[in-house]
């Protein structure tokens, strides 16, 4: 492989014959560039949907309730089911040292909200402070609940960028002036912004304990949200959030009456199992196109040892000479061998090259919400070089085989 | 130099098997100049072969220079060649795209001698055989008689015991022919053995043994008092 004076007969064969040389490198270098292109949107995929979960707190937990659709200890199906307070109290002191936000929701339905003449309908939520870190909001403007206007049920409110937007029209502070939500004033302590975007920034929160006193709530709740301690990995943190959503699920069903079996009266929806799936099936894509690579890998290879074997074919005569001089069969083989692992590795290096400085020029301009920022690590560039010097040489080898066997009397009788 | 005891050789064609050499017995001592004449299909150019190591005898013993050449296999037989012969052939089998230094060079890569004193020694026979000027040149460059005498350099260059030589002439005109017999007269003054198959009665002549071959048996040996190539030009 090292051999000096072999790679001087490798490059003088290839100077005296470039248009095969460049055709044989042709179908190698745009095999590795698709390939390389492909892992990169791939790459690109996994990026765009890892961030499509940076909205919300990742490993959040979030129950909400139906209507029983089993028989049950003598209770009849079609009850609606309402989650109380002390559902969402017993929940947060029992798994306190496992949880790290917890809220529970209740809802005011038919949220007509006012400002002096600017009026609109919005989401309503009374909420706990954790609320805040369960949805991702970041504060522009005063602060959240806190426990103060919990306890004291203030009438205060924090609102989403777009309600302030829409309601202070003028440029006006909303930060101590009051809206009117149905009619009853609340004072605007903060106003928040949501990566989700304007549907979750249009939204108006109060705390839990006015919510349902203000509003004739009582102590029924329509959502509980948790987010547990984060852990180590995505599977320890998955195996945590599996557990407790199980475990929840249980401990309402007992407390509701309702068959274990049914699985409409409790929704519990569980966002790491959600990205679990998204995983997988990013797993999947990039299976395939892992696949798809390697078959146009294939089809490159298969194509160099096409052109290989008409090279062999075209220099039978050449080989018989190079016998007939003393190469020994041994030597035939290199020669073949060596010229299209190096014609592969060279063109195989372009057709990276190629690919990974399209996706480093172009990847950042691509802007769809499931792609963003494609690129190939280290790894797979490395993995990809392995592939192709080992595919060179399974390209030259059959040709390299048949050259070697070539009868330098047949060769040399050939015209 | 060499030695042949009753050597035997037949293609299978289909159904039919030709039986092309019928026992040849047949020796060659050091600096002999021999010429192997015979119309075609009268197995001239199988002993040849045989006798190039490019193809093998069905039976009989084939003795080159004291080492018996049986049942090699492809690797040994390159060595042999490399070692033993040198070739001249009717079409000349330069590589084409090489030019006539390299080609004379190239059996001195198969011994694994360095690119620079292979350079040397090729330019020497080139000079030899008058060509030091077209070193750089490309076979397609080259008229009939030089491509020949570039062969002819490169046939020398591994300095081998035996020139073997099929119909030299058989594609160059004839005052070019003579040309290259002369050449081939002169090395063989040098002491090196030469064996030349040729159909061609005057070409015989300028050997100093011609070997006559007929229907795969040899009919006739009988040493010649040979003809200068040169006083012919």
């Amino acid at each position: 492989m090292f051999d000096l004076e072999r790679w001087e007969e490798i490059f003088d064969t290839i100077r005296k014959n470039k248009l095969r040389t460049f055709l044989t490198g042709l179908s190698v270098a745009s095999g590795i560039f698709i390939l390389v292109i492909l892992l990169g949107i791939g790459e690109g995929m996994r990026n765009g949907i890892s961030s499509e979960f940076q909205n919300d707190a990742a490993n959040v937990i979030y129950v909400w309730t139906g209507v029983t659709s089993k028989e049950y200890k003598g209770l009849n199906p079609g009850r609606r089911i309402l989650l109380k307070n002390r559902d969402f109290d017993h929940t947060a002191s029992m798994r306190e040292d496992d949880l790290e936000y917890k809220s529970s929701v209740y809802r005011i339905w038919g949220g007509l909200v006012n400002y002096k003449k600017e009026s609109g309908s919005y989401r309503i939520e009374g909420v706990y402070p954790d609320y805040q870190f369960l949805e991702n909001s970041d504060m522009t403007a005063g602060r959240f609940l806190n426990i103060q206007d919990h306890s004291g049920m203030e009438k205060v409110v924090v609102i989403g960028n777009k309600v302030k937007n829409d309601l202070f029209k003028n440029g006006e502070d909303p930060i101590g002036n009051y809206i009117q939500l149905k009619n009853i004033n609340f004072k605007v302590v903060g106003v928040y912004s949501d990566p989700g975007g304007e549907r979750e920034e249009s939204r108006v929160y109060l705390p839990l304990s006015t919510a349902q006193r203000v509003f004739n709530g009582g102590d029924t709740i329509n959502f509980l949200s948790f987010a547990l301690q984060p852990e180590e990995n995505f599977e320890a943190a998955l195996a945590a959030s599996t557990q407790f959503s199980t475990e929840l699920e249980g401990f309402l069903k007992k407390q509701h009456t309702i068959a274990p079996d049914d699985d409409r009266a409790i929704n519990i929806n569980n966002s790491l199992e959600n990205a679990k799936r998204f995983y997988d099936l990013m797993d999947m894509i990039k299976f395939f196109f892992w696949f798809v690579g390697i078959c146009t890998i294939i089809a490159g290879v298969v194509g160099v040892s096409n052109i290989m074997l008409i090279i062999v074919k075209e220099r039978t005569r050449e080989i018989g000479i190079r016998k007939a001089l003393g190469a020994e069969p041994l030597s035939i083989v290199w020669m073949v061998l060596h010229e299209s692992i190096f014609v592969t590795t060279i063109a195989g290096f372009l057709g990276l090259i190629g690919g990974l400085a399209l996706l480093e020029f172009v990847g950042p301009l691509i802007e769809t919400q499931y792609i963003s920022n494609p690129a190939v690590n280290f790894n797979v560039a490395l993995s990809t070089v392995f592939i192709l010097i080992f595919a060179g040489a399974l390209a030259g080898f059959i040709p390299a085989w048949r050259a070697a066997k070539i009868k330098p009397i047949i060769a040399l009788r050939d015209e | 130099m060499i030695e042949i005891k009753d050597l035997h050789k037949s293609y299978k064609m289909g159904s039919n098997s030709l039986h092309v050499l019928k026992g040849i017995n047949f020796s060659v001592k050091e600096g002999e100049l021999v010429s192997i004449m015979g119309s075609s299909g009268s197995g001239k150019s199988t002993l040849l072969n045989i006798l190039g190591m490019l193809d093998e005898a069905d039976s009989g013993s084939y003795v080159l220079d004291g080492v018996p050449i049986k049942n090699l296999n492809e690797k040994v037989a390159a060595q042999y060649r490399n070692k033993f012969l040198g070739f001249i052939f009717q079409s000349f089998n330069l590589i084409s795209y090489k030019s006539a230094l390299d080609n004379v060079a190239l059996p001195l890569y198969y011994q694994g001698i360095r690119r620079n004193e292979r350079m040397d020694v090729a330019m020497s026979y080139l000079e030899k055989v008058g060509l030091a000027d077209w070193a750089k040149h490309l076979p397609a460059e080259l008229s009939g008689g030089q491509k020949q005498r570039v062969a002819i350099a490169r046939a020398l260059a591994s300095n081998p015991k035996v020139l073997l030589a099929d119909e030299p002439t058989g594609a160059l005109d004839t005052k070019t022919s003579y040309e290259v017999m002369d050449l081939i007269q002169k090395i063989n003054e040098e002491g090196r053995t030469i064996l030349v198959v040729t159909h061609e009665p005057d070409i015989a002549q300028m050997t100093k043994r011609i070997v006559n071959l007929k229907d795969g048996v040899i009919i006739s040996d009988t040493k010649v008092n040979q003809v200068r190539a040169l006083e012919n030009v």
